[in-house]
């Protein structure tokens, strides 16, 4: 059994509530020691990081690896290969492929081909319904024996309210959350930007956050009749995130997350018709993004997503109007998680239960998202002062679709640790 | 000028440039000169993704009674989505070294992302909802002939704002000159933020009568999809936001009526309207020729020749 001993890292767990420098030892696949000063005749090999910070791995739980079926956007392995690159060593994929991830073949097909190339966990989301269709439920129990950790319909949530009840007292009894994208589509149809100042001046339909806050009240409504743990993905607006905030205290099983792109970027982002900025829900106007970052702060929001959303160039440079929605996030989340701990809404610790702690809890895993001896050694370790531009070659997914190309970004992933191994590092 | 892709493009200097040398280029056209050597050897490309017949003929006759060689080009989007995307067939075109690319497409923006891709200069004739700089600069022009100039001047448009590409154009380049911008229409027309886009919504026919010194009334686009959902029927439209007869007697004396048609007869407004006095449409036809006469020599770089042939 291998043994690794990382030496002089500033250690943060937040599910032990530690925060201190500390040596942790992993033997094989699991984490064996966290203490002060362990000697390095104990190991076979010693990593020395000091200066730099060590936590348990980051989980996302909103991704899209486009395998199988569109494997010209991204597939398992770079997909992967971004993820534990952003510091991720276990990612949550949803269930929009092609054939969509509503039945146990597929959800095997993905962990089994994730496993084969063996750089992170990949947590399949099954479906909600056949196809995505909102119409017959999809083989939850079976998918969930193959190893799905959440169904949703991705952006699809069924219109159907009595679907959606179904599908959540379902999903109740087999102890998962549903993923909702919460979204009342027959408000924001046809949009393509935040219904804001910008959409007005601009022209292009816009997408109101009422949307967002109608369809996140009507689900949150039905989780509530059901008893379902419900998790609302990439909340972008500052009414969902008070109809969650009212939900939370009145005891209902809520969780949500939001999008780095959604706290760090307004719907000006878009004013130049960049195609790299058009994603689902839209960049919206200062006030929600500060909204998002407070909700993170008092703890409304549980987890930051990155919403992972390969599109190749070709399938991008075109009109906006005709630019299919999303962008890809797996290696700009930390840096910009950061800029939340830089600007004070955030402490490390916050941040790292948003990114690693919180999401293991929401999709009910305990040897993950902790560093507890015995644990799985997933481990990220960082410099939260490393600059670097994030150029074309740095990006190791398929797609190149973000706004954040040529930015210039603080925080670098220098180790990732999968399962006691080294699948990612910088140094 | 490199490119004018929005009323944004325009600055007062520039505009009044183009008026002046646009009252030239008319007394001209007046005496029936219909031939200028200004844009020979200068090719023109009129790129139409979306039916036309006023704007495309106006550009082409603009480029052709200054000589240079105009292609038409119109193509359905549909048609382009089966095989080639935008800056591809762009591109293409720019390789057979035209001059200008006039380019009419549905969707806000597609000439922003076509510019990069070319070296031609690129005139917005309209995209989707956002800008139509050609109609704002003719709708000034017509404006400022009539008055003197359109500072001070308060000016309301009535119609479909929010999916109006030439209200949008029209407020950026008026308020500019210095004039007060309304809308007026079905309150399912109007922007969510009129104070975006430059103007303010006026409530009632009677606060339109009461303000304006100019009216630009908008073609109610039936055509288009969710035209239905936003008006209950053509009938209580005329009624509710038309201009007819009697509303056209209680405008003040001075008031002044614009349209960039084609109009709907006895929808946005009736025969009356037509026929009035008060009506500038008829003009703004010619003004346009002559504004997108200037607007194809500065972006060729000609408007001193310009200038010297219609002397």
């Amino acid at each position: 059994m291998t043994r690794l001993l990382f030496k002089g890292a500033r250690v943060i767990d937040p599910s032990q509530e530690i925060d201190e420098k500390l040596d942790v030892l992993v033997e094989g696949e699991r984490i064996s020691k966290l203490e002060e000063n362990i000697s390095s005749v104990e190991a076979e090999r010693v990593i020395d990081v000091s200066g730099l910070i060590l936590t348990p791995g980051f989980i996302d739980l909103h991704s899209h690896l486009r395998d199988p079926g569109q494997e010209w956007k991204e597939d398992i392995e770079t997909g992967t290969h971004a993820a534990v690159a952003g510091g991720f060593t276990s990612v949550c994929c949803m269930a929009n492929t092609d054939p969509v991830n509503d039945n146990p073949t597929v959800t095997r097909y993905i962990i089994e081909k994730a496993e084969k190339v063996g750089l992170c966990d990949v947590f399949p989301i099954g479906a909600i319904t056949k196809g995505l269709k909102g119409e017959e439920l999809a083989e939850i129990g079976l998918m969930v024996k193959a190893g799905i950790v959440a169904i949703s319909d991705d952006g699809e949530t069924p219109k159907d309210s009595k679907v959606l009840r179904n599908a959540m007292d379902y999903a109740r009894s087999l102890g998962i959350p549903v993923f909702t994208h919460s979204e009342d589509k027959t408000l924001s149809a046809g949009g393509h930007m935040n219904e804001g100042p910008l959409s007005s001046l601009l022209g292009i339909p816009g997408m109101p956050p009422e949307a967002e806050d109608i369809g996140t009240m009507r689900d949150i409504l039905v989780a509530k009749l059901t008893g379902a743990h419900i998790h609302v993905c990439h909340v972008s607006s500052k009414g969902a995130l008070q109809i969650i905030e009212a939900a939370k205290r009145e005891g209902v099983r809520v969780t949500c997350e939001i999008t780095p792109h959604h706290f760090t970027l307004t719907e000006e982002a878009v004013k130049e018709f960049n195609t790299n900025a058009k994603m689902c829900p839209p960049l919206r106007t200062g006030d929600h993004v500060e909204a998002c970052r407070n909700a993170l702060k008092t703890g409304v929001a549980d987890a930051i997503a990155t919403d992972h959303a390969p599109h190749t160039e070709d399938e991008k440079l075109v009109e906006f109007c005709q630019a299919p929605f999303g962008i890809i996030g797996f290696q700009t989340a930390l840096s910009l998680s950061l800029n939340l701990v830089r600007e004070g809404y955030l402490t490390l610790n916050q941040m790292v239960e948003k990114l690693s702690t919180n999401p293991a809890k929401i999709i009910g895993k305990s040897d993950i998202g902790t560093l507890k001896p015995g644990a799985r050694a997933n481990i990220t370790v960082f410099d939260p002062e490393e600059e670097f531009t994030l150029t074309e070659d740095l990006i190791k997914s398929k797609s190149r679709n973000t706004p954040f190309l040529n930015w210039k970004l603080k925080g670098m992933v220098k180790f990732t640790l999968h399962n006691g191994r080294i699948v990612y590092k910088t140094v | 000028m490199e490119h004018l892709l929005s009323a944004e493009d325009i600055t007062v200097e520039t505009f009044n440039e183009i008026y002046e040398t646009a009252q030239k280029v008319k007394g001209a056209l007046r005496e029936g000169r219909k031939k200028f050597s200004v844009l020979r050897g200068k090719c023109v490309v009129n790129l139409f993704f979306e039916p036309s017949t006023r704007t495309r003929s106006s550009f082409e006759k603009a480029g052709k009674f200054l000589s240079a060689d105009v292609i038409n080009i119109s193509t359905s989007t549909s048609s382009v989505k089966k095989g080639e995307s935008l800056v591809d067939t762009l591109k293409n075109l720019d390789m057979m070294h035209p001059d200008v690319i006039v380019l009419r497409h549905p969707c806000e923006g597609a000439p922003h992302t076509a510019r990069p891709f070319v070296k031609a200069a690129i005139v917005n004739a309209g995209d989707g909802r956002h800008q139509h700089p050609t109609q704002a600069l003719l709708d000034a022009v017509t404006l400022k002939e009539h008055f003197g100039s359109p500072e001070g001047k308060r000016i309301t448009i009535v119609g479909d704002i929010a999916n109006s590409r030439v209200a949008r154009s029209d407020a950026i380049l008026l308020r500019k000159l210095g004039a007060e911008v309304f809308a007026y229409g079905p309150s399912t027309m109007m922007p969510r933020y009129p104070e975006a886009m430059g103007i303010k919504v006026l409530k009632s026919f009677e606060e339109v009568i009461e303000v304006s010194d100019a009216v630009i009334l908008l073609r109610i686009q039936l055509e288009r999809q969710n035209a239905k959902k936003t008006f209950p029927s053509v009938r209580e439209y005329a009624e509710l936001f038309g201009l007819n007869r009697n509303r056209l007697k209680q405008l003040k004396p001075e008031t002044v009526i614009l349209h960039p048609g084609p109009f709907n007869r006895g929808v946005e407004l009736t025969n009356d309207v037509v026929v009035s006095e008060r009506t500038l449409i008829f003009g703004q036809v010619e003004t346009g020729l002559a504004v997108r006469m200037v607007v194809l020599s500065l972006l060729c770089e000609r408007l001193e020749k310009l200038k010297e042939e219609v002397q």
